[in-house]
C-alpha cells in the first residue's frame, strides 16, 4: 500500500500536469490536421524531429542538473513546447532550424531558469523569435497553400527538403508570402483591402488555408475550455483586445487594414490566444490578471502586425506581456475574504 | 422558507462517502476499563485536577476545575478509582504527551446527585453561562473552544442572529447529521437556552441538501414549537468547506467577518448542533459533557457507524468495537479527511474534540513526489477566502515569510481545497502550516529578543543611575570628609591657640 499523506488533506482530486499536457495535445489535432491538408505532409517531419530532439535535450539537461528523468519527462511540458514550435514553424522548415530552436527554448529559455514552472518567458516563443530574428529568410519562406499549387507535395519530397535543403523538380516555388505579409506590403504599396483580397492567397475571411487553420485552433480550444484544461479569461480577454483595436482603426481607416475578422482567422491569432498566451507558467495567475495580460497580448499583436517592423507579433506580444506579469500579479490580487469593510 | 443566500468563491464538490455511516441509528459504546482524561481537551488553559490517586469518582463529578477565563471544568465520564495523574500520549499530531487523569471504572457508572434545572429562564444570562462552564462544554464541531465564551457577546456587541452549525461539510463525518437526525428535541432545548442566554430572537439552523432525514426531523421538532417562529431551518447547498464557521456566515448572511475578527463583531454567534444538544443537557438534566457522538467508518472499518461515546475511552477499544481490519500501530485519520490529522497511537484516548475517525480512505491522496508549481492557478479558483496559494506557496517555499504574509497566509483557513486540486499533488496546506508556525515561531523570537533588549537596556541605565548615586554618595563623603576634615583642623587650631589663650588668661 503506497503511503498516504503525512498531514491532511488525506484526498485527492484527479487532476494533474501530465493530463492537462496531453489534452492540449489532443485539442492541436485537429489544427494539426488541417495544416497537413493545406501546406502538406512535412509539418509532421518537424513535429516529429522536434519532440525527439525535445526530449533528447530535456533528458540530457535533466541529467546535468542532477533532477530525476522520469516525472519530467513524462510531464508533457517539452513534448507541447517542441509540437507548439513545430506548428509555428513555416511548413519547410529545414531540419537545423527546428533543432536549433528547440535546443535554445529548452536549454536556455526553460533550464536555465530553473525548468518546468520557473521560466519567466514562454520557450516556443523564445525559440520562435530567436529563429525569426536570427533566420528571417528561412523563416518567413511559407509554401502556398497545396491545393493552390498543381502538385501538392508528398512526403519524401518534403523529407528531401527538410534535411537535404533540395526540392523535387515538380514544385516551381517554395516561397509564398503569408497573408499577413501579404496585407502589409500591399497597403504599403497603397492598394485598398479590399482588392489585395482578390489575391489567391485570401480565401473568405483570412489567408486561403490559414483561416481554416485558426478556426480549427479555436475549436481545439474550445475543448481544452470544455474540459477546464485552460480557463477562459486570457483567450477572450486576447480576442476581445485584438478586435477591439482593430475594429477601431478598421472603421477609422479601412484603407490602411485590414478586418478584424481578418485579424482574428490570420497568421497566430488563435494559437496565440488558446496555446501560447494561456500557458500557465508564464501567463498571469490572477483572475483579474489574466484579463489583463490577455488583452496585452492581443492589443500588441495588432500594433506590432500593423505599425511594426513584422507581419506577426503574437509572439512578440507574449514576450513582452511576460515580462509584466509579475507587475500585473502584483496589482491584480483579490480581495481576500474579510478585508472588504462589511 | 425561502431565502436569498450568499455564497462563497471556491470551494470543492466532494464525494460525501455518508451513507456508510448512516444506516444504523446512534449506538452506545460499552463502557472501557480505563479512561484516559486529557486535562486540555480544548483551546485555552489546560483544567487544574481538583481529585487524586486513589480517589473514588463517581459518574459526572468534576474532577479538574477551570483555570483562568479561557477554560472549562472537566468530569469524570464514569465511576470508579482515580489511579493515576501523570503524562499520557494524547490525539495530537505530533504525538505528544500530556497531563492527564486515569480513572479505573467500577463498572456501576453511578452518577453523581445532578441538579436539573425546571425552568432556565429563571436564571440570569451569567448563571446560565457559569452552569455551561461547569458542564465543562467546548465546541463538539471540532475546534474545542469554551461555549460559554461564545455565549456572551458582552456589552459592547449587538447579536442579530444565532446561527446553528448542522452542515457538516468534511466527507465521511456524519456524528452531527445522526445526532439531529435522532436528537432534534434537545437540539432545539438547546436552541431556546441560547436564544435566552444571547437575547436574541433570530435563529437560523444551517444544514446542507445532502442531509433530507436532518432537515426533516429538525422541521418536524420545529413545527411542535411555535414559540420558536424566528428559528427557521435553512437548507443550503453542499459545497466545501460551507461548514467553516466563516463561510457558513457568508452563505446564511452575505456578509463577511472581518479579517481578524470574531463573528460577533457582525452580530452572529454561531454554535454547532452537537454543542446545542449539549447544552441543553448541562441546563436541563444536570448532565455535565463526558460523551460525544464519534463517527467510526472508513474502508476498514466493518460496523461503521456513529457511537456514543464516553471521553477517556481508548480509540482503539472503538475501532475493535466496530470491527476494523486495522492492524496495531497502523495510521488512522481523527476529524474529517479534508482537516483532520493522522494518529497512530494505540492507546489514544477520545476527547471532547473527537468527531470522526476513519480507517482507509477511497481514493486518498498518495505521497507521490510534487512536480513544480506551474502557475495553473486551480487553488486560487478554489480558495474559499480568495488567497492565492500558489503566491504563498513560492514565497513560503523560499523561506521569503514577510511575502507570505503580504499575501495574507493569515487568512487560510487550512481547508485543503488547493491540495486538493493541485495538478502537481503540492502539499500546499502543509506549507501554510509551516510558514505560519516559522512566522509565529519569529515573533516569539523577536518577542524575547525584545524582552532581553528592554531588560538590558534597563539594567545599563540602572547600572549608570548606580554609578552616578555612587559617585554622588563618593562626593558627598567626600565633602563631608573635607567639611568634617576642616572642621577637625579648626578645632585643633581653636584648641591649640585657646588654651594659649587660657595660658594667657591664666598667666593674666
Amino acid at each position: 500500500m503506497p503511503l498516504s499523506r503525512l498531514s491532511s488533506p488525506f484526498l485527492a482530486g484527479t487532476n494533474r500536469v501530465t493530463l492537462q499536457m496531453l489534452q492540449l495535445l489532443v485539442a492541436l489535432i485537429p489544427a494539426v490536421i488541417a495544416i497537413v491538408y493545406f501546406f502538406g505532409p512535412s509539418v509532421l517531419i518537424t513535429m516529429t524531429l522536434a519532440v525527439v530532439v525535445a526530449l533528447l535535450a530535456e533528458a540530457i539537461v535533466l541529467w546535468l542538473r542532477n533532477r530525476p528523468l522520469k516525472p519530467f519527462l513524462t510531464d508533457g511540458s517539452a513534448v507541447v513546447t517542441a509540437v507548439l514550435l513545430a506548428i509555428a514553424l513555416p511548413p519547410l522548415a529545414p531540419w537545423w532550424l527546428t533543432v536549433t530552436g528547440i535546443l535554445f527554448a529548452i536549454i536556455f529559455a526553460k533550464h536555465l531558469y530553473g525548468g518546468l514552472g520557473y521560466n519567466p518567458f514562454n520557450p516556443a516563443m523564445v525559440a520562435y523569435v530567436l529563429l525569426l530574428i536570427s533566420f528571417p529568410l528561412e523563416m518567413t519562406t511559407w509554401l502556398p497553400v497545396a491545393n493552390l499549387s498543381e502538385q501538392p507535395l508528398d512526403i519524401s519530397s518534403a523529407f528531401q527538403f527538410i534535411f537535404n535543403g533540395q526540392l523535387t523538380s515538380s514544385i516551381d516555388t517554395v516561397s509564398g508570402a503569408t497573408p499577413l505579409d501579404a496585407m502589409k506590403t500591399q497597403i504599403g504599396l497603397h492598394q485598398i483591402p479590399a482588392h489585395i483580397f482578390q489575391q489567391p492567397v485570401f480565401g473568405l475571411w483570412g489567408g486561403k488555408g490559414w483561416e481554416w487553420i485558426n478556426i480549427w485552433l479555436a475549436i481545439g480550444g474550445a475543448f481544452l475550455l470544455y474540459r477546464r484544461v485552460i480557463s477562459w479569461h486570457i483567450p477572450v480577454a486576447m480576442l476581445m483586445g485584438l478586435s477591439a483595436i482593430s475594429l477601431v482603426t478598421w472603421l477609422i481607416t479601412p484603407e490602411l487594414t485590414g478586418s478584424p475578422l481578418f485579424h482574428l482567422v490570420s497568421g497566430g491569432t488563435m494559437l496565440g490566444a488558446f496555446f501560447i498566451a494561456t500557458d500557465p507558467v508564464t501567463a498571469s495567475t490572477t483572475v483579474k490578471g489574466k484579463i489583463v495580460f490577455g488583452a496585452g497580448v492581443g492589443l500588441l499583436t495588432y500594433i506590432i502586425r500593423v505599425w511594426g517592423g513584422y507581419p506577426d507579433g503574437v509572439a512578440f506580444a507574449v514576450l513582452i506581456m511576460n515580462m509584466l506579469v509579475p507587475l500585473i500579479d502584483y496589482y491584480t490580487q483579490p480581495k481576500v475574504y474579510g478585508a472588504v469593510k462589511s | 422558507m425561502t431565502q436569498k443566500l450568499g455564497s462563497f468563491p471556491g470551494g470543492l464538490i466532494l464525494n460525501g462517502q455518508k451513507k456508510r455511516s448512516t444506516q444504523v441509528a446512534i449506538r452506545k459504546m460499552p463502557l472501557s476499563k480505563k479512561l484516559i482524561l486529557p486535562l486540555q481537551q480544548h483551546i485555552g488553559e489546560a483544567s487544574t485536577p481538583i481529585v487524586s490517586v486513589g480517589d473514588k469518582v463517581l459518574k459526572g463529578q468534576k474532577i479538574a476545575k477551570a483555570e483562568g477565563h479561557v477554560s472549562v471544568a472537566l468530569h469524570a465520564p464514569s465511576s470508579g478509582t482515580i489511579i493515576a495523574i501523570d503524562e499520557q500520549p494524547i490525539p495530537h499530531p505530533s504525538g505528544l504527551s500530556a497531563l492527564c487523569i486515569s480513572i479505573e471504572t467500577d463498572g456501576e457508572d453511578e452518577w453523581i446527585k445532578r441538579q436539573p434545572i425546571k425552568d432556565f429562564t429563571e436564571l440570569s444570562e451569567h448563571e446560565i453561562r457559569q452552569l455551561i462552564r461547569e458542564a465543562g462544554i467546548v465546541g463538539l464541531g471540532g475546534a474545542g473552544f469554551p461555549s460559554f465564551i461564545k455565549l456572551n457577546p458582552g456589552v459592547h456587541h449587538h447579536v442579530e442572529t444565532l446561527i446553528i452549525n448542522g452542515v457538516e461539510c468534511e466527507p465521511y463525518i456524519t456524528c452531527d447529521d445522526m445526532i439531529m437526525r435522532e436528537r432534534a428535541e434537545g437540539i432545539l432545548d438547546g436552541i431556546e437556552i441560547m436564544l435566552f442566554a444571547l437575547r436574541v430572537k433570530n435563529c437560523v439552523i444551517a444544514i446542507e441538501d445532502n442531509k433530507p432525514e436532518a432537515i426533516s426531523a429538525i422541521e418536524l421538532a420545529l413545527g411542535a414549537r411555535p414559540h420558536l417562529h424566528e428559528t427557521n431551518v435553512v437548507v443550503i447547498p453542499t459545497r466545501y468547506p460551507t461548514g467553516s464557521e466563516k463561510q457558513l456566515i457568508q452563505v446564511v448572511t452575505g456578509k463577511q467577518v472581518p479579517s481578524g475578527g470574531l463573528p460577533i463583531d457582525i452580530g452572529i454567534v454561531s454554535h454547532n448542533v452537537g454543542t446545542t444538544y449539549a447544552i441543553a443537557r448541562a441546563i436541563k438534566y444536570g448532565e455535565p459533557l463526558i460523551s460525544r457522538i464519534v463517527t467510526v467508518t472508513g474502508r476498514e472499518v466493518e460496523h461503521a457507524g456513529n457511537f456514543e461515546t464516553l471521553f477517556g475511552t481508548p480509540m482503539h477499544e472503538l475501532l475493535a468495537y466496530c470491527g476494523t481490519k486495522r492492524q496495531p500501530e497502523e495510521p488512522f485519520i481523527l476529524g474529517g479527511p479534508m482537516m483532520g490529522y493522522n494518529l497512530s497511537g494505540d492507546h489514544l484516548p477520545v476527547t471532547k474534540t473527537a468527531n470522526c475517525i476513519i480507517v482507509g480512505v477511497d481514493d486518498g491522496a498518495k505521497a507521490s513526489t510534487p512536480l513544480p508549481c506551474i502557475r495553473c492557478g486551480e487553488c486560487a479558483t478554489a480558495c474559499p477566502v480568495s488567497l492565492l496559494p500558489q503566491q504563498i506557496y513560492w514565497h513560503s517555499r523560499a523561506k521569503d515569510l514577510d511575502k507570505a504574509k503580504e499575501y495574507n497566509l493569515f487568512d487560510c483557513i487550512e481547508c485543503g481545497c488547493c491540495s486538493y486540486v493541485c495538478p502537481s499533488e503540492i502539499p500546499l496546506v502543509h506549507y501554510f502550516r509551516f510558514a505560519k508556525t516559522e512566522i509565529m515561531n519569529q515573533q516569539q523570537e523577536h518577542a524575547k529578543a525584545d524582552i532581553a533588549r528592554i531588560r538590558h537596556e534597563n539594567r545599563l541605565a540602572r547600572l549608570e543611575l548606580e554609578q552616578q548615586e555612587k559617585e554622588l554618595r563618593q562626593q558627598q563623603r567626600k565633602a563631608a570628609l573635607v567639611a568634617t576634615q576642616a572642621a577637625k583642623a579648626k578645632q585643633t587650631a581653636e584648641l591649640s591657640t585657646k588654651p594659649q589663650k587660657t595660658d594667657s588668661q591664666e598667666t593674666q
